[in-house]
């Protein structure tokens, strides 16, 4: 299996070990990612509150770029906010021809021309759908057994385009964590939203909506993310989140592919794992064996 | 009130209506029944619902709208438009308000315009975003000596992580620098 990549922004900076994990996840899984040359970034949520059409603009760029690729029709993107974007371009060049020829003006002046050749799929519709559980399940070799992992989907890659998930009450990280021998935390706020940039923005109503999360993953050992944006807001946090709770809310927050990683015996470098801003040393414990309850259980 | 002010309150109002057009004609099918005030993870902040604000826009009230926070709120989680009965395309709709907004230049909007236009100034130069360049184009722009201490903590403990590095913004001939220029002058003609 071969994709086109587009890590984004994100994945060059504060979201870099969810780059280097993606990365070494799919090796590990025997596909191949090859990188859009020259990729510019998608607008973030910055283009779409200035102007419709460089929020149009900026992600077709990307398209276009993609469908120069030979032989590859599908884009890989590890983040929703770039994957939505994408999305969202891709769903006009198909259906407004209007829009398109208007795309298709301003990308020219980069001597580039977009058609829709190309698919922008999210990582974990590709890992769900694509790959499965089963490659994941037959690689692993650290059982996590005993961690209950509570998924977080966020909003953009299971709204508004409901690709491969509900976009209610999406279920498509569940085999993929049980592949690996750990425990769905069961929670209903997996798909609830974080906040995007209020954190930044209005800091108020970020903490309201992170702290309503951190309190139902209580009683979990870690959440996953496949977001950066999502990641950012519920790991960095957690010291101004608590005390405006007045209860210790910390816990661990991992990318999706860092756990699958751990699970397939992908070493904490490998995964970028120092670069997470919340890992609690309970998880660590953890996961360097099992804690002596746990061994006292099983004996 | 003045003959002089009522004119120039129905000028204002007229005005409002042109660029409201196009939301308008996005919510015009709302029945009023609130699912979206229901389903917003931020209603709980906003000064008025998001049921009512469709209704404003209908009715063309652009001045209670754009006085009001309510859209800049939106944090485009699209449950509003997933769960809307009669399909409005309701996160659009308040996306479209914040472009307006950010033509207007309504106070409502500064903080999120400034920090979302020094994003793309970023973009502009480089093709990609660098995160220490926007914060610091952002925090020049805002002209607050006190709001880069809201982002200290965090900023020191990525930065010990090795994964923002120091930068002054740089100018000169950007990345991006035609495909901008080409969406303002067609933005511009329409």
């Amino acid at each position: 299996m071969t994709y086109a990549y587009y890590p984004g922004c994100s994945l060059e900076g504060s979201a870099r070990e969810y780059d280097t994990a993606t990365r070494a996840l799919m090796a590990a899984l025997d596909v191949d990612l090859v990188d859009i040359p020259d990729w510019t970034c998608c607008g973030a949520s910055a283009a779409e509150a200035i102007s419709e059409l460089l929020s149009l603009a900026l992600p077709a760029r990307n398209l276009a770029l993609a469908e120069s690729m030979d032989s590859i029709r599908d884009i890989l993107v590890p983040c929703s906010a770039c994957y939505l974007n994408l999305k969202r371009v891709d769903n006009v060049i198909r259906h407004d021809p209007e829009q398109l020829a208007r795309i298709n003006s301003v990308l020219e002046v980069d001597q580039l021309m977009v058609k829709g050749a190309s698919v922008p799929r999210h990582l974990l519709d590709i890992l769900s759908r694509d790959i499965g559980s089963k490659p994941i399940f037959d690689r692993v070799t650290r059982n996590l057994g005993g961690l209950r992992i509570a998924p977080y989907y966020g909003c953009q890659c299971i709204r508004p385009f409901p690709v491969f998930d509900d976009p209610e009450a999406p279920r498509s990280m569940e085999p993929l964590i049980e592949a690996c021998g750990a425990t769905v935390y069961p929670w209903t706020v997996g798909g609830r939203c974080c906040g995007a940039a209020h954190m930044n923005t209005k800091p108020d109503v970020g903490t309201a909506l992170v702290s309503g999360l951190l309190e139902e993953a209580r009683g979990a050992d870690a959440v996953v993310t496949v977001c950066p944006m999502c990641q950012m807001n519920l790991e960095a946090y957690q010291r101004r989140v608590s005390r405006a709770a007045g209860s210790d809310l910390r816990i661990s927050i991992l990318y999706l592919p860092q756990l699958l990683g751990l699970a397939m015996g992908l070493s904490e470098k490998e995964l970028g794992l120092g670069y997470n801003l919340a890992i609690t040393d309970d998880f660590r414990r953890k996961l360097n064996g099992l804690s002596p309850a746990e061994e006292r259980r099983r004996a | 009130m003045s003959s002089h002010d009522d004119a120039s309150v129905v000028v204002d109002i007229l005005s409002g209506d042109e660029e409201l057009e196009p939301v308008s004609r996005l919510v015009r099918a709302c029945i009023q029944c609130g699912t979206c005030t229901g389903s917003c993870p931020n209603a709980f902040a906003m000064d008025r619902q998001p049921r009512e604000l469709w209704r404003l826009a209908v009715m063309g009230q652009s001045r209670e709208i754009f006085s009001s926070r309510t859209f800049v709120l939106c944090s485009s989680c699209y449950m509003c438009t997933l769960r809307c009965p009669r399909g409005l395309e309701l996160t659009e709709a308040m996306a479209r308000l914040k472009q307006i907004a950010a033509r207007k230049q309504a106070p409502v909007t500064r903080t999120g315009n400034t920090f979302y236009r020094q994003f793309l100034e970023s973009v502009r130069r480089h093709g990609r975003v660098r995160e220490m360049e926007f914060m610091t184009l952002y925090f020049a722009a805002m002209k607050n000596p006190l709001l880069p201490f809201r982002f200290a903590s965090v900023g020191v403990r990525l930065m010990g992580k090795g994964k923002l590095h120091l930068q002054l913004p740089q100018k000169g001939r950007g990345a991006l620098d035609s495909i901008f220029k080409k969406v303002a002058e067609l933005e511009v003609t329409g």
